[in-house]
């Protein structure tokens, strides 16, 4: 082969491609510290601001009218655990009942609609659920309530709850269900006591992600839980809510609701960060044989 | 002996067909027992997947329904009225959407290369046993509540914005016209910061999907030409997955849309059109957020109901196309449980 | 024009793994030399070790003494793109890029390499498409049809044609025709009898009938180590070492 100049077999790797190689290392590396920096910053700062603020009033005392300093935001994690306890109780059956329809039954076009239907419902903005809910139940019952807000996030539970437990069921091997039902096992057992069963793990997994993507939700909660400065146990009452709360305090302008803010987030994040860490754990421990 | 065969045949068959028609009976005459409950369990089942379906019909419906007095007042005008002014009940949505296109475009155009960066760090770059842990933290980021993030921005990221990064903005890049006028720290730009945080975990997430599946031996490939590793990832990797990527970019715009309450909580909330990012504005889902609970009037309801229908909408479409492109990619396995 | 290989002391790990043992071997230039052995004795580790792509897999290393023409290929200033640029490599299963047309497949190496003028590229694209017998099967199509869009043997003379853009001075090939059909295989083994004039060719096998055809020269590994090396005719028809009569003969592998 006769060569030329610029012959590629007589130049060297030019500086420019070994520029360009650098500074992509160095925009890559740079990402993922500006990525991770937000997190830390966000994480010391609650753990600064708001670790000061617990303290026993903090956590046992409801709101003190504004102006005055103390209190707390007890009747908001009340409330909160209230409203949460209620979007799970419908929430999660309702989500795992849909999956088992996806894995067991809806392998055809009338399955494939649901399946759409769910994902639709997992995009719809948290606000517009909101708006819905307080169209159908609010308006109805002419007032606010625990319920309302607890069907608000069940709502949102629904299509995370129902793809995990389809996705698991779907990984239970058909000769399980086979061996069952060959020993005369009907149908509905199979599919609770042993299918289920097997997925059990992923199913949870699925079902405490849903739960603390909701638990930290405010906006389904404006118009439909409304909040409430007191005890309020009834859950047709207008009822506070942690996220609601920080919201309410953070928008305000006083300093010691500013504080209490963070105090309540920190408890929030805290929550929030024990379910997806216990996740993770029981994901990688292999305490779910096969699974993600 | 040939007759034998024959006759063996007849005898075979009959055989055969006696025991199928017994075998028959078994599986359509399942004990009594069973046969109720299972039907039972089995309409239990479909009550609850049709309930999904109805759920949306639902909120189709009561969205439709309860914007049809602004529907029918304002028309296809209220997309592009500028005032919005509840006193004298003139509605126009066009400084939300605005507004939201903005912030949105913003958080994009931030979020973007960071999360293409943190997945192609993460998928080519990064020691495997830092793997584990780098993306944990990424994942993190997506399970801090919206109303934290806002809570941070207000009394972090815009006094931040206010002291240094603005005035520095303001004089260095003042002449675009994008950061001029007064500055509170509080406005677009903050609005814009936030969400780019807040969608960066989404887009992270299915680009590195989308990476992890393409095939090694497009890598190798490039390699083997001769390139260094930045023109292996661009050659090999990224070009293979850009569909996806796209994607994955459209996810997180769909997220951006409909996000809330960190928006509300540093965007201002003020209903102008401007064109400098340290001005505050308004978007569809703070409006909703601010304004719905106080909504004396009916037609004011309407009008906020109408936003939510447009909302609904929109984040509808962009959220399909964008599980098109990753399906079309990942064949499907995109629809993993994600937080 | 080709250039000769010269190996001394080749090891290689995975991990913590010995996969390559002390390896010596001499290749001469502008010819065919076959690597042939039982699965998991190392050849195509070997192979990947001349143009370092056996360290792109995490944990693996490798040193020793390994000289292509004048270039030292482990030694301390040796840049790997460098050497991956005189050394092609043709893999087992055809890779073309799915996203590129023929013609882009074609240039992508030279576009890398800093080539820009169009007419030089159109050149080089059709010289290196002739050299690997495709030419006349795809001069109309360049710009239409996608790499991924042509045949399994048409995809392996394309991966063939775009290692030989770059104007390798050795092409390595790791088992070319195992993925491909009878016809398909015997066209890319004509190639390699061409391309033997103007490249020093290295063939991993384990089609030893292959080997026979297309080889001057034949190397028997077995478990890391090279067993014998010698003429082709001589390997097949009077090895040396009882263990590659036993590999020729079938007894395992």
């Amino acid at each position: 082969m006769p060569k030329q100049p610029g012959d590629a077999s007589t130049q060297q790797v030019s500086l420019w491609r070994r520029f360009m190689n650098q500074a992509a290392n160095v925009f890559a590396v740079s990402a993922a510290v500006l990525v991770i920096v937000p997190l830390v910053v966000i994480f010391i700062y609650l753990v600064w601001k708001g670790v000061g603020s617990l303290n026993w009033a903090f956590l046992t005392q409801t709101p003190k009218p504004p102006g005055e300093l103390g209190g707390g935001m007890a009747n908001a994690m009340v409330g909160s655990a209230v409203i949460l306890a209620l979007a799970s109780a419908v929430g999660i059956p309702m989500g795992i009942g849909c999956g088992i329809y996806l894995a067991e039954y809806g392998r055809d076009r009338f399955g494939d609609l649901v399946r759409f239907t769910a994902d639709v419902l997992n995009g719809v903005p948290s606000i517009v659920i909101g708006i819905a809910v307080y169209s159908l139940i609010v308006l109805r019952q002419k007032h606010f309530s625990a319920f309302s807000g607890g069907i608000a996030l069940a709502i949102m539970m629904i299509p995370t709850v129902a793809r995990a437990t389809e996705e698991m069921l779907l990984m239970v091997p058909n000769n399980v269900r086979e061996a069952a039902l060959g020993l005369g096992i009907p149908k509905w057992r199979t599919t609770l006591s042993i299918s289920l069963r097997t997925a059990s793990a992923g199913v949870i997994t699925g079902c405490m992600l849903a739960f603390a993507r909701v638990a930290g939700e405010t906006a389904p909660l404006l118009f439909t839980a409304f909040g409430n400065q007191y005890w309020n146990m009834n859950p047709n009452q207008p009822t506070a809510a942690l996220p609601l709360q920080i919201y309410t305090y953070a928008l305000s302008p006083y300093d010691d609701w500013h504080r209490q803010a963070w105090a309540g987030a920190l408890i929030l994040i805290v929550m929030i960060v024990a379910a997806v860490a216990a996740v993770r754990i029981a994901t990688t421990r292999g305490a779910l044989k096969g699974a993600s | 002996m040939t007759a034998i065969p024959a006759l063996a045949n007849a005898a075979t068959e009959r055989r055969v067909s006696v025991a199928s028609s017994v075998l028959q009976r078994i599986r359509t005459t399942q004990p009594r027992s069973s046969r109720l409950p299972d039907a039972v369990f089995r309409v239990l089942i479909l009550v609850t997947a049709v309930s999904v379906f109805a759920i949306v019909v639902f909120v189709v419906w009561e969205l439709v329904d309860k914007s049809r007095l602004s529907l029918h007042q304002f028309g296809v005008g209220f997309f592009y009225g500028h005032d919005w002014d509840p006193v004298n009940d003139q509605y126009g949505a066009m400084p939300f959407i605005y507004g939201t296109l903005v912030s949105s475009l913003l958080a994009l155009l931030l979020a973007v290369p960071l999360s293409v960066g943190v997945a192609v760090y993460l998928t080519e770059m990064c020691p495997i046993r830092w793997r584990a842990i780098i993306s944990f933290l990424v994942e993190l980021l997506a399970a801090i509540p919206s109303v934290v993030y806002g809570l941070w921005a207000i009394f972090v990221l815009a006094p931040l914005l206010r002291d240094y990064v603005e005035p520095f903005l303001a004089r260095t890049l003042g002449w675009t016209g994008l950061f001029t006028g007064p500055i509170y720290g509080i406005g677009m730009l903050a609005a814009g910061i936030i969400m780019a945080i807040m969608i960066v975990p989404i887009i992270a997430s299915i680009t590195r999907e989308v990476l992890t599946a393409v095939p090694q031996n497009q890598r190798e490939a490039v390699l083997a030409l001769g390139a260094t590793r930045w023109e292996m990832i661009r050659m090999g990797v990224l070009r293979n997955a850009r569909i996806g990527i796209v994607g994955g970019i459209i996810l997180g715009l769909g997220r951006a849309l409909g996000e809330t309450m960190a928006v509300t909580m540093v965007i201002g909330n003020r209903p102008e059109i401007s064109k400098s990012l340290f001005a505050p504005g308004y978007t569809m889902a703070s409006v909703i957020a601010n304004e719905f609970s106080e909504a004396t009037g009916d037609l004011y309801l309407s009008a906020l109901v109408e936003i939510g229908l447009a909302l609904f909408l929109v984040t509808l479409i962009v959220n399909a196309l964008a599980r098109l492109l990753v399906w079309s990619i990942t064949g499907g396995a995109a629809g993993r449980v994600r937080a | 024009m080709g250039v000769g290989i010269e190996v001394r002391g080749l090891n290689a790990w995975y991990g913590k793994h010995l996969a390559l043992k002390s390896i010596d071997m001499t290749v001469p230039a502008n010819h065919v030399t076959a690597v042939i052995g039982p699965s998991g004795c190392g050849k195509s580790t070997f192979v990947r070790c001349l143009n370092r792509m056996h360290e792109t897999i995490p944990e693996a290393r490798a040193d020793g003494l390994v000289k292509v023409g004048e270039m030292e290929v482990y030694g301390d200033g040796t840049d790997p793109v460098e050497i991956r640029r005189r050394i092609g490599m043709v893999f087992q299963k055809p890779n073309p890029f799915p996203t590129m047309s023929i013609y882009d497949n074609v240039a992508a190496g030279l576009r890398l390499n800093g080539f820009r003028n169009r007419k030089q590229l159109d050149e080089l694209v059709e010289r290196s498409l002739k050299l690997s017998a495709l030419w006349d099967e795809v001069k109309d199509t360049l710009h239409k049809k996608s790499g991924a869009s042509l045949s399994g043997g048409q995809q392996q003379r394309l991966c063939i044609a775009r290692s030989l853009a770059v104007e390798p001075e050795v092409l390595l090939m790791d088992e070319p025709a195992s993925a491909l059909d009878p016809i398909s295989t015997s066209k890319i083994e004509e190639l390699i009898f061409q391309l033997k004039q103007h490249y020093t060719v290295v063939i991993v096998t384990h089609n030893m009938q292959q080997a026979a055809r297309v080889a001057e020269l034949t190397g028997f590994f077995l478990m890391g180590s090279l067993i014998e090396y010698d003429k082709t005719e001589k390997i097949f028809t009077t090895p040396a070492d009882k263990r590659t009569e036993d590999y020729i003969t079938g007894r395992f592998g």
